[in-house]
């Protein structure tokens, strides 16, 4: 892409999965079953890796789509069918009117603080000099990450497998049956 | 469109805040943190066209964070479950005075 204006086909397509991420968010919290929030939540996977691949992030748009909804999600739907929470009496699980007042709020709150950061101090004090297309580019799509994943965050990505087995263990025998 | 994914990011974010915070429901309070963390991911990716790849590798590390953080919360929530016959947060209330 460069410095030149993106292209009306790449805009078009960006502000598309932009909102569709955007409403299908907003529908999620507002829905009252837990298994419509869980799809809803899934298309806002979805639309977030097609932002992904847009942004030049094509493995983790892969990575996205498997992980989160794929592997994820498919937990969360197994634990909500599990369980049997579509009955009605678990349905009618939203706080009180003030409760929600105060939450929306909250949120409108953190979304003005969140944005106002965006546009002041992001451009004075993240003041790194951009990498240029081409040395990013080294590798291919998965060479660019795999480069610093394998070099510089090496121990972290040594020290994950050491959290995924404690979670594997943890969850086996937290949701054991006792005796 | 680093403005308008940072945008995006901070909007999600917010609704994340308002579900954690409007809903009783355990699982939805959960699925709203996984909706944070996806914001969080969203503006990591914005950044790492800019700067370089090492966002998308920190991405890569908060999707394994998040898969293991679901698989422990679930297996409490299934435990909890087993003892309340409930999700609701309103009857898990063990530390009220």
């Amino acid at each position: 892409m460069g410095n030149e204006l993106p292209s009306l086909f790449y805009s078009f397509h960006f502000y598309l999965f932009g909102l569709v991420a955007l409403a299908s968010a907003i529908v999620f919290v507002t829905r009252k079953s837990p298994v419509a929030a869980a799809m809803w939540l899934v298309v806002t996977m979805f639309a977030l890796a097609a932002l992904y691949v847009l942004l030049d992030a094509q493995f983790v748009g892969v990575m996205q789509v498997l992980v989160y909804a794929g592997a994820i999600m498919v937990v969360f739907l197994f634990v909500i069918m599990l369980l049997n929470l579509g009955h009605p009496s678990e349905l009618a699980d939203m706080r009180g009117k003030w409760a929600r007042f105060a939450a929306a709020f909250l949120g409108l709150a953190l979304l003005a603080e969140i944005l106002a950061l965006s546009r002041t101090t992001l451009d004075l004090r993240l003041r790194v000099s951009p990498v240029p297309p081409s040395a990013t580019a080294t590798g291919g799509i998965i060479g660019s990450v795999a480069g610093p994943l394998f070099r510089e965050y090496l121990l972290a990505f040594e020290l994950t497998s050491v959290l995924l087995i404690a979670a594997i263990v943890g969850a086996v025998v937290l949701a054991r049956k006792k005796g | 469109m680093l403005a308008e994914s940072l945008a995006l990011s901070a909007a999600l974010f917010a609704i994340g805040v308002v579900g954690v915070l409007t809903r009783k429901n355990a699982i939805i309070i959960f699925m709203s943190v996984e909706l944070m963390l996806n914001a969080v991911n969203l503006s990591f990716v914005a950044f790492s066209k800019l700067y370089g790849a090492t966002g998308q590798v920190f991405v890569i590390f908060v999707m394994t964070v998040a898969a293991a953080e679901a698989a422990v919360g679930l297996a409490i929530i299934i435990a909890i479950f087993r003892h309340k016959k409930t999700v609701n947060l309103e009857n898990i209330n063990l530390l009220r005075g």
